[in-house]
């Protein structure tokens, strides 16, 4: 069924068709409708889940990882400083090897507060062990939130299904709800190796000696760095159950392509502009003015962040003569946390080949400041001449 | 040989002795008992055991005499501390000999 509605909708309906056990969630703008709309169907009766509501990110996220460890499938959603709040129980989740899915509606950082979309809340929690998606659409939203169910319990890792704040949470658009049977076709119910058990009592995730351990039953037992070495290697081959969940997806309901990376007019394209989610939509119609201008340009959105696909990314951008990204977040310091992702991608890939493009840095729509098609057109233009600068670009900077 | 097959892919305690590894390494004073002043060796008969009530590790046993499982005790001194005949002393480690060490 095709209906119009805002991406704060189509995430609710993705978390209603997966049969969610547990939700648990503090509102927090923008991620607020979407909590509110799972309330909503629950108290209706629509939906057969535990609505709990918590005082704060960091109990929402810890009454999801208890529900979890007891066999639930759970939810959560939060923005901004709601995610940072939630920052210990988002490791504690990872290490724990639970497959919560979590949306985050991309929201600015405080100091000072602003409440408009950029992607800073969701990259700082970059290197949690967390997978990360980032969508450009309603169909997106709800169709990964779908996708991730599946490929956390597959691999017990947790994921984030991250989409931006306004542009995407507060837009109506027109997005297919997948059908319930078929939801159901794809997603098993949850069925964990170990679930809390009264006739099997345990001590989940507690403190872990340097060295590995024999348990009590004279097997030897991890130490903490197998089981984080695990959970790094485990992130490295999700990469392969993600593209079984893409072709499993598409095998039911016929939509769905690349799991990593979503490209535009790539092929014959000497410059690629790449960036995270509606962003990327964006810049197809730059893409387009400069085609018409007879620029070979393609856009290239990175649809999985986190564990990052970089022989498919590397693979994308081989002989291209520049790769611009586009971002809505740094790391302060530096340049954009993507930019430095691809560099290694195409250094590990490309060093040595002399395919190896230069990469442009752009740092647009800090705490939602307006991101003008025009100034997309004009900065990836003037990034196709020349490269503009070793130093991340701020586009609209007003200084 | 390695953990790569263990079944399980985090820490998951399960109740029993040592699955908190073997703590017994970090004991720098050990607990030695003085039978002869110690109440149920005195007296033959089942009484005190406030060791054996208070060590926070349940390394110790409600027999007689009662038995100290080196191999966990950490040396937290806490049985020596409570026995009301001070009948366990904490000795430094350094004390015993390597050989003495590895009968445990």
């Amino acid at each position: 069924m095709h209906i119009i509605e805002n991406g704060n909708v189509a995430a609710a309906l993705g978390v209603r068709l997966c049969h969610v056990n547990v939700i648990a969630a503090y509102p927090i703008t923008p991620q607020t409708p979407l909590t509110e709309k799972l309330s909503e169907y629950v108290e209706a009766g629509e939906m057969q889940a535990e609505y709990i509501p918590v005082e704060s990110e960091h109990s929402a996220l810890a009454v999801c990882i208890a529900a979890s460890s007891a066999g639930a499938r759970s939810f959560t959603a939060t923005s901004s400083n709601g995610l940072l709040y939630m920052h210990e129980q988002v490791q504690w989740a990872a290490g724990a090897r639970l497959p919560l899915v979590m949306c985050v509606v991309n929201r600015a950082v405080g100091a000072p507060w602003n409440v408009w979309n950029d992607q800073q809340d969701s990259i700082s929690q970059r290197d949690t062990g967390w997978i990360q998606i980032y969508c450009c659409d309603h169909q997106q939203i709800i169709d990964s939130v779908i996708k991730a169910y599946w490929l956390a319990e597959k691999v017990s890792i947790p994921i984030m299904v991250c989409y931006d704040g306004y542009i995407l949470s507060h837009t109506y658009m027109p997005f297919e709800v997948p059908e319930q049977e078929k939801v159901d076709k794809f997603l098993p119910p949850f069925r964990p190796d170990y679930a809390l058990n009264p006739e099997e009592p345990a001590n989940l995730n507690t403190v872990t000696l340097p060295d590995v351990r024999m348990d009590v039953r004279g097997e030897l037992a991890h130490g903490y760095m197998e089981i984080r070495y695990l959970l790094h290697e485990e992130m490295r081959t999700s990469l392969t159950a993600a593209a079984e969940a893409e072709k499993r997806f598409a095998d039911i309901f016929g939509r769905g392509g690349d799991p990593y990376v979503e490209p535009y007019l790539c092929d014959d394209a000497e410059y690629i502009a790449v960036g995270l989610g509606s962003l990327t939509y964006q810049l197809r119609v730059s893409v387009d003015t400069l085609r018409k201008e007879g620029i070979k340009v393609g856009v290239m959105g990175v649809r999985f962040y986190r564990p990052f696909p970089d022989e498919a990314v590397a693979k994308a951008l081989k002989g291209k003569k520049g790769v611009i990204v586009y971002e809505k977040a740094l790391s302060y310091g530096y340049e954009g946390a993507l930019a430095s992702d691809l560099k290694s991608a195409l250094y590990e890939h490309l060093a040595g080949t002399g395919k190896l493009p230069f990469v442009q840095n752009f740092i647009a729509g800090i705490g939602g400041r307006d991101i003008k098609t025009d100034d997309l057109t004009q900065t990836l233009r003037a990034a196709t001449k020349n490269r503009v600068s070793k130093e991340p670009v701020w586009i609209g900077l007003k200084l | 040989m390695g953990t790569r097959n263990y079944r399980r892919k985090t820490s998951h305690s399960e109740h029993g002795p040592g699955d908190g590894g073997r703590t017994g390494s970090w004991r720098v004073e050990r607990p030695v008992l003085n039978k002869s002043l110690c109440i149920p060796c005195k007296r033959n008969t089942e009484a005190c055991f406030i060791c054996w009530l208070l060590c926070p590790d349940v390394v110790i046993s409600r027999t007689i005499p009662p038995k100290i499982d080196l191999e966990y005790c950490k040396g937290c001194g806490i049985c020596a501390e409570e026995c009301p005949t001070k009948a366990i002393t904490m000795v430094d480690e350094a004390q015993f000999s390597e050989e003495e060490k590895e009968k445990e």
